[in-house]
């Protein structure tokens, strides 16, 4: 046994595909010595910008030999057939055995294959794995036709501690394995030998001696720590952002923390704003006090060892260009401010909102209806409001700002109706209306901004549609599933009772299309379907499928439309068949169901729900139907009153069916009893499936 | 506003432009001048987006391109915004083993030693819709400020590149700024000589232009002619593809043009988006077809060599 180090350097990986190509390279190299039969011990990846490496302790020196013994033709077999196995077999005429079985006298092949050495398997193996390297994005460079991420110029193989040779075909050259690394950039010129390494840690430390951290997660806590002690001194607190964490790790090799201030006239600027500039583009770390206000200072994370006049030289440069986004900011913020966010409006008109759908300022105009239509339904919400806000969500679209930074959409729409003396309810109805954009994002605050955001959302839904613009696959381009989470969450978490059948031929009308397309709503009950069935327990416990399925029911039927009655029907049907009485009668309910179907299944008709008393035989007929008749089932259960009501009169029903099946015999050999019972079963099925689709309930 | 400000000896404007030349040529680039044509970019030069395909396995070169933006344009009052700038470009095919030092050591020639400095490559992939271009390549920080942009050519003219030329982009105004120390534009050190000797400063040399041409693109322009122009550049292009013998580089030259021509309209607020999508999808139609005749031509005119030589 033997360690293995394949490390592979090449000019700067993009930041935010390191991470993922250790772990691939890892799984590849592991998984290709697991196909040739070679047993190897644990493995360790590593990935800086230039550096990708894997360490696989305890590798196999050789694949075992096999002995296979094979059955050819009789012996008494045509030469033609005896001359095809010999030729299979690669063996002569007199290798090969006879040997006397039940069937008669047959040939037999004794095939030897030995082992080859790790040694030679290697180099092949390693050719195919750099050659299907599965990158987001490859190039070729050069004159060759080789593909990596950017320019490969290394590949290092070393098995028990030695260079293995062998070659990389690159289409037009070739690149030969070699043994030696190489240090930091800038700070270590020299190449770095890997012969003789012994371990992974081995390895580790000899790259830490050319100023690479080549482990990403240590990597990743000298910047951290860095970061903190720096902030630390300065009473304030690192503003932590893992995302961008994650992606200083990528970009340096030798993390250098240097503190850095922001001029005190910039401070005024939101806090958005001065977040767009800092950390989206400078990749510099924000700070904040106790109350998570942003401070006048930040962290870059220099590549370059500690050197006093140098570190003067990067944190003005730093500085510098750092002021200059600002200026540019606070250029946008003193200007964008100069006239009410009303004047921006007729310029929305240029910005095609799609092809076939209109243009921005059409959807405003939408949203300012279709918000003031579903205002009615959100507690507490000013339907005025909600409508001024919708007609204005939108403007800031043609500010210099969110020209800039097109992630402050929305945000600056907020500050520049505030700016201009909107009531709050309209300013932050503004500022909310994208939200929630991801599982991770809270709902809009106010009511306002409630309805506002599930008008812009809803309006997204009915035009893309409208227009042929589904989302396929796992082709999702106008973000419409998202958006549909969007609409459900902002109903559950707000607890806002909205059919959405009316809402959504309101939009379409808004549209001037004909009808709503047909799918819509099925695509929305089926996000409602997954996120039940996937959620999380901070939001309720995960429901099984076919609980949910059950409780979803038909999507034509009346209520199906409504999204918080069919998540209360899924959490009640849940805790229902959670309980005794519950469990039990879906297990009446299996008999009834399984007798109807198969009788109505002989009788090519269903059977409608009545009977006739006088035709009862035995009391557990007169006991099932009187109860049930005493039941008080609303026709439609459309509320979670009429769901909890109908929940309890069912469970009552357990009892007076268990009777029944115990002492009650279907099939009558009088087929007007027979027909007569079916009926009452029939009673039992309709009441049942008013409250929940029990069809859909699995075993 | 009269120059206050002298840089230190060889990092004034010129003496930066003047230096990345000297260095290039020394790594075997050809040194050609700015193309006489209004473009958006020194990929447009011919050198660049024709030369980066085709036969031509060997191809060095470097100019400076002065390059128009109408829609960037401030009136002179953005300290880092300007419709006329001046891009340095390097254009290398094959692209060296050694891509990297090489392009570092072009920012030591010009003041900027990489040993002082804190310099990424920090992934930016690039793209140019109009000329059905891309590759991938990085953005160049020094200290935090993109100094320049680095790309490895894949595709030109939806052809690929092959072999793969390496296009350095270096924006001389940013970096010049960078150099000297300077947050204003217009207080950049053109000359190295103080003004009481003759001395300028950019806004000495370029601030009426900058004034002038912003009120033009955005005010002035006659739309109308634009859009004749844009037509008539497209035909003739057209045209020039058309013949039997179709002339590449002419018909390029009219795909520049309506390219321009196409900026000026955005400039002037008279293209809808939806229209800037079917303007950029022509502009990009006229490059293929340019780039395919270009190999084409390339071909033809290497076989009348050999005949010739034969």
């Amino acid at each position: 046994m033997a360690d293995l180090l394949i490390e592979l350097i090449c000019e700067e990986i993009p930041a935010r595909m390191q991470m993922r190509a250790a772990q691939d390279l890892e799984k590849l190299v592991s998984g290709a010595l697991n196909d040739a039969g070679l047993p190897h011990g644990s493995a360790r990846h590593f990935v800086a910008p230039r550096h990708l490496a894997v360490y696989i302790d305890d590798v196999a020196d050789r694949q075992e030999d096999v002995s296979e013994e094979r059955r050819g033709p009789r012996a008494d077999a045509p030469e033609q057939a005896i001359a095809g196995f010999l030729k299979s077999t690669g063996l002569a005429r007199d290798a090969l055995l006879e040997q006397d079985t039940p069937k008669g006298r047959f040939l037999f092949a004794r095939i030897e294959r030995k082992g080859s050495a790790t040694t030679a398997l290697l180099p092949d193996m390693i050719t195919r794995i750099l050659s299907d390297f599965p990158w987001p994005k490859s190039q070729r460079w050069g004159a060759t036709r080789f593909r990596w991420v950017r320019p490969l110029h290394r590949v290092n193989v070393l098995f028990d501690g030695a260079a293995l040779p062998g070659e990389l075909d690159m289409g037009g050259g070739a690149l030969a394995f070699s043994a030696t690394s190489c240090g930091h950039y800038f700070e270590h010129g020299d190449d770095i030998s890997l012969a003789g390494v012994a371990s992974a840690d081995d390895y580790v430390g000899r790259l830490r001696d050319g100023y690479v951290m080549v482990d990403r997660a240590e990597r990743r806590a000298a910047i951290v720590d860095g970061a903190s002690a720096l902030v630390d001194g300065q009473g304030a607190k690192l503003r932590v952002n893992e995302g961008l964490i994650d992606e200083i790790t990528g970009l340096v090799e030798w993390p250098h923390a240097l503190f850095g201030r922001i001029e005190d006239g910039f401070m005024s600027l939101p806090d958005e704003v001065l977040e767009a500039s800092i950390r989206v583009h400078q990749k510099y770390l924000t700070t904040e006090d106790e109350d998570g206000r942003l401070t006048p200072g930040f962290v870059v994370v220099s590549n370059r060892l500690a050197d006093a006049a140098r570190d003067d030289v990067i944190l003005a440069g730093n500085q510098r260009v750092l002021r200059a986004r600002l200026a540019d900011a606070e250029f946008f913020w003193q200007e964008d401010r100069q006239a009410p966010l009303a004047e921006a409006l007729p310029r929305l008109a240029d910005i095609v909102f799609y092809e076939g759908l209109g243009s921005v300022h059409d959807k405003a105009a939408r949203l300012a209806q279709l918000a003031a239509h579903i205002a009615p339904a959100i507690a507490g919400c000013d339907g005025a409001a909600a409508g001024e806000a919708a007609r204005l969500a939108k403007a800031d679209l043609v500010s210099g700002m969110v020209g800039e930074f097109p992630e402050l959409q929305g945000i600056m729409g907020g500050y520049y109706a505030e700016a201009g003396g909107a009531p709050a309810a309209v300013a932050s109805a503004i500022r909310d209306h994208y939200r929630p954009q991801g599982p991770a994002d809270g709902l809009p605050a106010t009511p306002e901004g409630l309805a506002v955001s599930l008008a812009d959302k809803i309006d997204s839904l009915v035009g893309f549609f409208g227009v042929g613009a589904k989302p396929t696959g796992s082709k999702d381009p106008f973000a419409l599933r998202r958006a549909a989470l969007g609409v459900i969450r902002i109903i559950l978490e707000s607890q806002t009772r909205l059919p959405l059948r009316p809402v959504l031929a309101a939009s379409a009308a808004a549209y001037g299309f004909a009808a709503v397309d047909d799918d819509l709503l099925a695509f929305i009950r089926e996000r409602l379907r997954v996120s039940l069935r996937d959620r999380d327990a901070g939001s309720g416990s995960s429901i099984a499928h076919d609980v949910v399925a059950a409780a979803l029911g038909d999507g034509m039927a009346e209520g199906s439309d409504d999204i918080l009655f069919l998540a209360e029907r899924a959490d009640a049907l849940a805790a229902f068949l959670g309980s005794d009485d519950g469990a039990g009668l879906v297990a009446g309910w299996r008999r009834a169901a399984s007798i109807l179907e198969a009788e109505e299944g002989k009788a090519k008709q269903s059977f409608a729900p009545a009977t006739d008393p006088a035709l009862f035989a035995l009391p557990a007929e007169t006991g099932l139907y009187e109860h049930l008749d005493s039941l008080s089932f609303s026709a439609k259960v459309l509320s979670r009153d009429e769901l909890l009501s109908g929940m309890q009169a069912l469970g009552t029903l357990r009892g007076p069916i268990d009777v029944f099946f115990d002492s009650v015999v279907v099939n009558d050999d009088d087929d007007k009893v027979r027909l007569n019972r079916l009926g009452l079963l029939a009673m039992v099925r309709d009441a049942m499936t008013r409250v929940a689709d029990f069809t859909k309930l699995e075993g | 506003m009269a120059k206050t400000f002298i840089t230190r000896p060889g990092t004034d404007f010129q003496s930066i432009l003047l230096n990345l030349q000297a260095y290039w040529a020394k790594q075997g680039a050809v040194i050609l001048q700015p193309y006489d044509m209004e473009v958006g970019a020194g990929t447009f030069h011919p050198a660049t987006t024709l030369r980066a395909l085709g036969p031509d396995h060997h191809w060095r070169a470097a100019y400076v391109q002065p390059s128009r933006r109408p829609t960037d344009g401030r009136f002179g009052e953005n300290p880092n915004r300007l419709q006329h700038f001046y891009q340095f470009q390097t254009i290398f095919k094959p692209s060296p083993p050694d891509s990297q030092a090489l392009y570092l050591g072009s920012l030591g020639a010009i003041g900027l030693d990489p040993d002082a400095h804190d310099i990424r490559f920090v992934e930016d992939d690039w793209e140019s819709p109009t000329l059905g271009a891309w590759g991938l390549g990085w953005e160049v920080w020094c200290d935090g400020m993109e100094v320049s942009q680095f790309t490895y050519f894949q595709q030109v003219g939806g052809l690929e590149c092959d072999p793969v030329p390496l296009e350095l982009t270096y924006g001389l105004e940013r970096l010049a700024m960078f150099i000297q120390g300077v947050d204003n534009v217009y207080d950049l050190d053109w000359d190295g000589v103080p003004a009481d000797q003759g001395g300028k400063c950019y806004h000495d040399i370029f601030h009426r232009a900058e004034v002038e041409f912003s009120s033009w693109n955005f005010n002035h322009a006659d739309t109308d002619m634009l859009l004749q122009h844009f037509r008539d550049a497209e035909d003739e292009c057209g045209r020039l593809l058309a013949l039997a013998r179709p002339l590449a580089l002419p018909a390029y030259d009219q795909c520049m043009k309506a390219s321009h021509l196409f900026n000026l309209l955005d400039a002037r607020g008279v293209i809808s988006v939806t229209e800037r999508a079917a303007y950029i999808g022509r502009v990009r139609t006229l490059a293929r077809r340019c780039c395919e005749a270009w190999i084409g031509a390339a071909a033809t005119a290497a076989e009348g060599e050999g005949a010739a030589h034969g």
